[in-house]
Parts: C-alpha cells; sequence; structure tokens
C-alpha cells in the first residue's frame, strides 16, 4: 500500500507534464492552422476581389442575370418546340463528328502513350538512358494546352476536324503516357525475365510479358480519357474547328432567332456525355474489379 | 483410366478452343482499329488534306518563330522611306536613327541585305541586286511598273504585274505597287524584346546593361538607372511584358479560385450524397443527380451561360471551373467520404457528440489527405483549362493567345505565349506535386 502511494506521486506528476506538454501542443496547432486558414481566406478574398474588378460585369451585378439568358433560349427554344427534334436529327452529323474526333485522337494517343510509357518507365526501358528524354517528352506534350495546338494547326491546315484531331491526340499521348507508365511500374517483372531467358525481343517481352498484366488498367485510364476528350473536342469546335462546338458557335452567334438550334444542340451533347459517362463507367468498374 | 483420358481430352479441347479465341481476338482488335482508322481517313478527308494545307503559312510561322523582319517602306506619293520593325508604329526607327544596314543619301537610300544582295531606292526606282542574277530595276512608268531584268525569261522568284512586283530571294523580298516600295529584312531572334527603340538602353549589350546598372550616371535624373530599366522593360510597347505577366495571373486566379470554391461547396453536398452520412434516400439521390447534371452539361456550355451574365473577364472564367468542379469534386469527394473507417465515427459517438462534431473530429481527419490531393489534381488541370475557358470568356492568356493567332501575323508573340503556358503548366504541377508531398505525408498511394 505505501509501496503504491509512493509510486503514484511521481507518476501523477509526470502525468501532469505530460498534459501540460500535450496542451501546449495543442495550442501551437491551432495557432498554425489558424494562421494557415486566415492566409487561406485572406488569398481567396483578395483573389475574388481582384478578379471582380478585372471582369467586364462585377459578380453582384451579374447575379441576378445569371437565369436570363437560360430563360430567354428556353422560351424561344419552348415555343419552337415542334423544330427540335428535326434539328437534334439535323446536327447528329456534326455529333458523330465530335465524337470521332475524340475516338480517334484517343486511339492515337494511347498507341503514342503506350510506347512512350514503356519507353520511360524504370526496369522496362529499351534504352534506359533515354528515360529521361522520354519522360521530359510526355511532360512538354502534356504541358501545351490543346488550343493552342489546334489553332496553328488549323492556320496551317485550314479548318475541319484534323487540327483538332491531332491535337487532342498530343495532349492525351502525354496524358496517357504518364498514367500508362506508373501503371507499368508495379508490374511483375518475372514473366520479362522468363522471357528474356528464351532470347525475347525487347518488342516480345513487352508485348507478351508486360501489356497482359496491364492491359485492364490502361483501357480503364483510356476510357476516362475518351469521356474527357468527348468534352475537349466540343470546346475546341467552339473556339476552332470542326464537330458540334462548331455549329453551337455559329448558332450563339445569330443569337435570337436560333434558340432552338443551341437547344438542340446543348441537349444531344448532353445525352452524349452523360451516356458515354456511364458506359464508360460502367465498364471501367468491370475491368478494374475483374467481375 | 478412360475416365481421366475423356477428361484430358476435354481439356484439350477447352485450351484449344481458349488459344483459338483468343488468337482470333488478337487478330480482330488491331482489324477493327484498322478499320476505323480506314473509315475516319475518309471520313475526315484526309486525302484533301493535302491540297488544303498551306505549307506557306507554315514557313512564315516557322520563321516568325525564331526570326523578325524589319521594314524598308517608301511612300511613292510622298517620297518618305520610313524603316519599322515588323511594319508596326511602335517599332519605327525615329528621324535621324537608322539600322546600320541602311544608308540614308539625299533621295537615295541604299538597303544592304547582306551576302551581295542590296536595294537601292533613287527617287521612284527601285534597283535590286543579286550577285547570282544580275541587277532588277523596277520604275513607276505612266503604264504601270516598268521592270528591266538580265535577258532570259523572268525567274520563279519574280512575280511581275503592271500594277504590283515582288521579288523573293533567301536575303529579303522587295515589292513594288503604285503606291509604295517596300523591303523585307529578316534578322534571327525576337526584336525589341527587352527595350523599344525609343527607350534609353535600347541597344545596348548585357555587360554594357549591368554597367549601367551598378555605376554610371543616371540616365534620367532622380531615377536609380536599374529602376528604369525595370519600368523600360514592364512598359514595353511591342511585347507588353506587363500585360501578359497579368494575363498569366488571371489564368492561375480563375483555377485557384474555380478549384477553391468548387470544393469549398462540394464538400457539405458530398455529406448529403454519401450512403453513410445520411441513410435517407431522398436527398441523396437528388444530390447525386444533380451533381450528374453539373458534370454533364460541360464546362463549355456553363462558361457560355455565363459569360452572357457576368461579360468577359477572369471572374467569368473562375466561376465556369467552379460550378464544373463542384460536379467533380461532389461525385469524388462523396466515393472517398463512403470509404472511411466507421470505427473513429463510432469512437466520437460514444462521446456525445452530435452530427457535426462527428463530422468534424471522426471524419475530416481521415478524408483530409485523400481531399487535399483531389483538390491539388484539380488546381493542375484547371490550370490548363483555365487557358481555354480564358479564350472562350476573353480573360487571361488565352484571351492574348487566341488574338494573336487571329492577326496571323505575330506568331513570334505566339510563340512566346505558348512558351510561356507551358512554363506555367508545369510550373504549376511542380508546386501542386510538392504540396502533394509536404501536406499529405504518409501517402501510401503516392500518386
Amino acid at each position: 500500500m505505501s509501496d503504491a502511494a509512493a509510486t503514484s506521486t511521481p507518476q501523477s506528476r509526470d502525468m501532469k507534464a505530460l498534459e501540460a506538454l500535450y496542451l501546449t501542443q495543442v495550442r501551437q496547432k491551432r495557432l498554425y492552422s489558424g494562421i494557415l486558414l486566415l492566409l487561406f481566406v485572406l488569398l481567396v478574398a483578395t483573389g475574388f476581389q481582384t478578379a471582380n474588378a478585372r471582369n467586364a460585369g462585377g459578380f453582384l451585378q451579374g447575379l441576378p442575370n445569371i437565369l436570363s439568358f437560360p430563360t430567354e433560349v428556353l422560351s424561344e427554344a419552348w415555343a419552337n418546340r415542334a423544330n427540335v427534334p428535326g434539328l437534334i436529327v439535323k446536327f447528329i452529323p456534326s455529333l458523330i463528328e465530335t465524337v470521332n474526333i475524340a475516338a480517334v485522337s484517343t486511339l492515337i494517343g494511347a498507341l503514342l502513350a503506350m510506347v512512350l510509357a514503356l519507353l520511360s518507365t524504370r526496369g522496362l526501358a529499351r534504352w534506359p538512358r533515354l528515360t529521361p528524354l522520354f519522360r521530359r517528352l510526355m511532360d512538354i506534350t502534356r504541358a501545351i494546352p490543346e488550343i493552342v495546338i489546334a489553332l496553328v494547326l488549323i492556320f496551317i491546315l485550314g479548318g475541319g476536324p484534323v487540327p483538332a484531331m491531332i491535337a487532342i491526340a498530343m495532349h492525351t499521348a502525354g496524358a496517357l503516357g504518364k498514367l500508362f507508365s506508373e501503371a507499368a511500374e508495379n508490374a511483375d517483372l518475372k514473366p520479362v525475365e522468363g522471357l528474356t531467358s528464351v532470347g525475347a525481343s525487347w518488342i516480345q517481352r513487352m508485348w507478351l510479358g508486360i501489356i497482359p498484366q496491364v492491359a485492364p488498367n490502361w483501357l480503364s485510364y483510356a476510357l476516362m480519357r475518351f469521356e474527357i476528350n468527348i468534352r475537349a473536342s466540343a470546346i475546341l469546335g467552339f473556339v476552332g474547328s470542326g464537330g458540334i462546338g462548331y455549329d453551337l458557335k455559329i448558332a450563339m452567334q445569330w443569337g435570337a432567332g436560333k434558340y432552338d438550334q443551341v437547344v438542340a444542340i446543348f441537349l444531344i451533347l448532353f445525352l452524349t456525355i452523360v451516356v458515354v459517362d456511364q458506359i464508360s463507367d460502367r465498364y471501367r468498374n468491370r475491368l478494374v474489379k475483374g467481375v | 483410366m478412360a475416365v481421366t483420358e475423356t477428361a484430358q481430352a476435354d481439356l484439350q479441347a477447352t485450351v484449344t478452343g481458349l488459344f483459338a479465341r483468343k488468337r482470333r481476338v488478337a487478330l480482330a482488335v488491331p482489324a477493327l482499329i484498322l478499320l476505323y482508322l480506314v473509315y475516319i481517313f475518309f471520313a475526315f478527308d484526309l486525302p484533301g488534306l493535302a491540297n488544303r494545307a498551306r505549307m506557306d503559312n507554315a514557313a512564315i510561322l516557322l520563321s516568325d518563330f525564331w526570326s523578325h523582319k524589319t521594314h524598308v517602306t517608301r511612300d511613292n506619293r510622298s517620297g518618305k522611306v520610313t524603316v519599322a520593325i515588323e511594319g508596326e508604329s511602335k517599332g519605327t526607327y525615329p528621324d535621324g536613327m537608322l539600322p546600320s544596314w541602311v544608308t540614308q543619301d539625299g533621295a537615295v537610300t541604299r538597303i544592304d541585305l547582306g551576302q551581295g544582295h542590296s536595294v537601292v531606292y533613287e527617287g521612284g526606282k527601285a534597283i535590286y541586286t543579286d550577285p547570282a542574277y544580275g541587277t532588277i530595276t523596277l520604275e513607276q512608268g505612266d503604264r504601270g511598273i516598268q521592270i528591266t531584268t538580265p535577258p532570259g525569261p523572268l525567274p520563279p522568284w519574280i512575280s511581275a504585274s503592271d500594277t504590283r512586283v515582288d521579288i523573293k530571294t533567301d536575303r529579303g523580298r522587295l515589292s513594288m505597287t503604285r503606291s509604295k516600295t517596300e523591303t523585307f529584312y529578316y534578322e534571327p531572334g525576337w526584336e525589341l524584346f527587352f527595350f523599344t527603340l525609343d527607350s534609353p538602353f535600347y541597344g545596348k549589350g548585357p555587360l554594357e546593361l549591368a554597367a549601367m546598372a551598378v555605376s554610371g550616371p543616371q540616365v534620367k535624373p532622380g531615377v536609380a538607372n536599374v529602376a528604369l530599366m525595370a519600368s523600360e522593360f514592364w512598359n514595353n510597347g511591342m511585347w507588353h511584358h506587363k500585360d501578359v505577366a497579368w494575363a498569366i495571373g488571371e489564368t492561375i486566379l480563375m483555377a485557384f479560385l474555380g478549384t477553391v470554391g468548387g470544393a469549398l461547396i462540394a464538400l457539405p453536398l458530398a455529406f448529403l450524397a454519401a450512403s453513410n452520412m445520411t441513410p435517407a434516400r431522398a436527398p441523396r439521390f437528388a444530390m447525386r443527380r444533380i451533381f450528374d447534371f453539373v458534370r454533364g452539361v460541360d464546362a463549355l456550355i456553363w462558361t457560355i451561360v455565363l459569360a452572357r451574365a457576368f461579360g468577359p473577364g477572369p471572374l467569368t472564367g473562375a466561376l465556369a471551373i467552379l460550378i464544373t468542379d463542384t460536379g467533380a469534386f461532389g461525385k469524388t469527394f462523396s466515393e472517398a467520404l463512403e470509404n472511411i473507417d466507421e470505427k473513429q465515427v463510432e469512437g466520437i459517438r460514444s462521446t456525445g457528440a452530435n452530427a457535426l462534431q462527428r463530422a468534424r473530429f471522426g471524419v475530416i481527419p481521415q478524408v483530409t489527405p485523400v481531399l487535399l490531393s483531389q483538390i491539388l489534381y484539380a488546381f493542375e488541370s484547371n490550370t490548363r483549362s483555365a487557358t481555354v475557358i480564358g479564350a472562350i470568356v476573353g480573360g487571361g492568356i488565352g484571351l492574348l493567345l487566341t488574338q494573336a493567332i487571329i492577326t496571323q501575323k505575330d506568331w513570334e508573340e505566339v510563340a512566346y505565349y505558348m512558351v510561356l503556358i507551358v512554363l506555367m503548366v508545369i510550373a504549376m504541377d511542380t508546386l501542386s506535386g510538392w504540396l502533394r508531398r509536404r501536406l499529405i505525408k504518409g501517402d501510401a498511394a503516392g500518386r
């Protein structure tokens, strides 16, 4: 009993010291997060102020008008609602062009990305010394926004789907290349060693040893990219060349009187994006979970 | 024995069948891809592309990327000769100042194009000397422009009519119309990138500039040379460094405000859409459909709608990114919330905490690393999309870029903006990667 009492005093003293230490640490942490939060709020507030000041119309003046354009468009389209189904059919070819741009650029970009990824993955590279070169190449193609390449190519090649296709394919090659290479890094190297022992060439090693392992992941990434590329191809059409985006721009420039066209384009674009998202979501789940 | 044999035969049949199927797939997939590419080849009219392609435009573009031209123009009505870089008024040499390759003597102007090529303006006459071909004389006559060349047919690099003569060599270009005579002289490099012609620092070498900055008399009394240099550079009238810097800032600002705003709005909504946070089906279902709708409508359409309400500028771009990101974040955040470890929430609940406290102390600490990493990723990719959105709403570097491309002559500025955009994106990637590693220590995925 006395023994226990004798030992309890230093213990409780330890506890007290520990508690004090803990509390100071908590206080310090709260102070730091408080300062960080304050800085963050300040940054957002000043950023908003700057953006607001440099905008043509202010945020508060614009807020009441936010619904006026959609109402204008929708009311006119509602008045001419009989035209909309016909217009949807009329714009289907442009929609197919937009989807084709996305599909081809995803395909070509993914094929390029496969090569780039294998060439820039440690342990798999054909020329290990050149991996940094291929990595930088991917960084740069990823960094250039599609619109830059598309607009420059429109100047040289004229309008149409090809500039957009090349631009999106280049960006896709860089973006997918990075993801592909990360997936390939985690691949099991034993099949490669086995293939090396029977004298397989580099292409055979990759084709038979690595690709079957990473194919589900790569396909899933490529499908995700296809979703993104449909949006990109619509936007590029609006800024520059072919597809549904271009039709949208023309209809918008016309302004009132062609709002039924605008609504038709909005509708089919929305439906396409939702449907492709749903299909690719389901298929990707199946691929990754192996069901 | 017989049983195992039939089993073996079955197995063999299955395996052969599987192999055959695999072989068919291995052939069918490339064949389908090839077929699709052939269809695209004709659908996109690639054979016709060769005719439409403007290779001369490509040549202009490439040469403009790394070189610039100076126009020496004689107004044939007043007889006045002006020398202007890229023919721009801001690049015009002031009276009494000429580049070293132009000499003026009364009404005679000599332009030395190098390698023996030269152009002389003598009154209304222009004489081009090509060391290999000879002398070409152009003169304004009563019946249009008279051209005198060495005997023989005109070479293909001269095009001549009564109203216009064009001489193009690899050293430069001379053209004459009734109203003006013009010579283009090409030099490598981006002209006047640092200081314009009217600046006191124009034409000084880097060493000379450094010496002037450190010591040396003040060019403009009362202003330190370094400060003057900075302001001359900042206010450069040809390259507009100030506006470009602002544009880059606007683009990053759009991405920042859009990402942060989208995340702040999506976080509380994601609680409503997560099945373990909101047991009631109706609000969850509604919230998810709203997220789907917002994502499905697409940044392009949001941008157009918002641009009508708020006018052109960075705020509109930021709001467009904000709305799209709210949909994307809502989905990924609610997925992250559904994957949390319930034990920690149970522990907090056992102390009698209410829903808000459970969320704050049981949920948020668990999901913070995942959410931060997603936000930083979005910020990174939004810097890129802000360039495109800027081109649509009219703000930031995207606007400058599209404007420069639409004029179809300032390709050196296009090259400059392209380099800046790539640097900006790479810098943002690096920054967000660094922040991710700093903020999310022990993120096992390390993505």
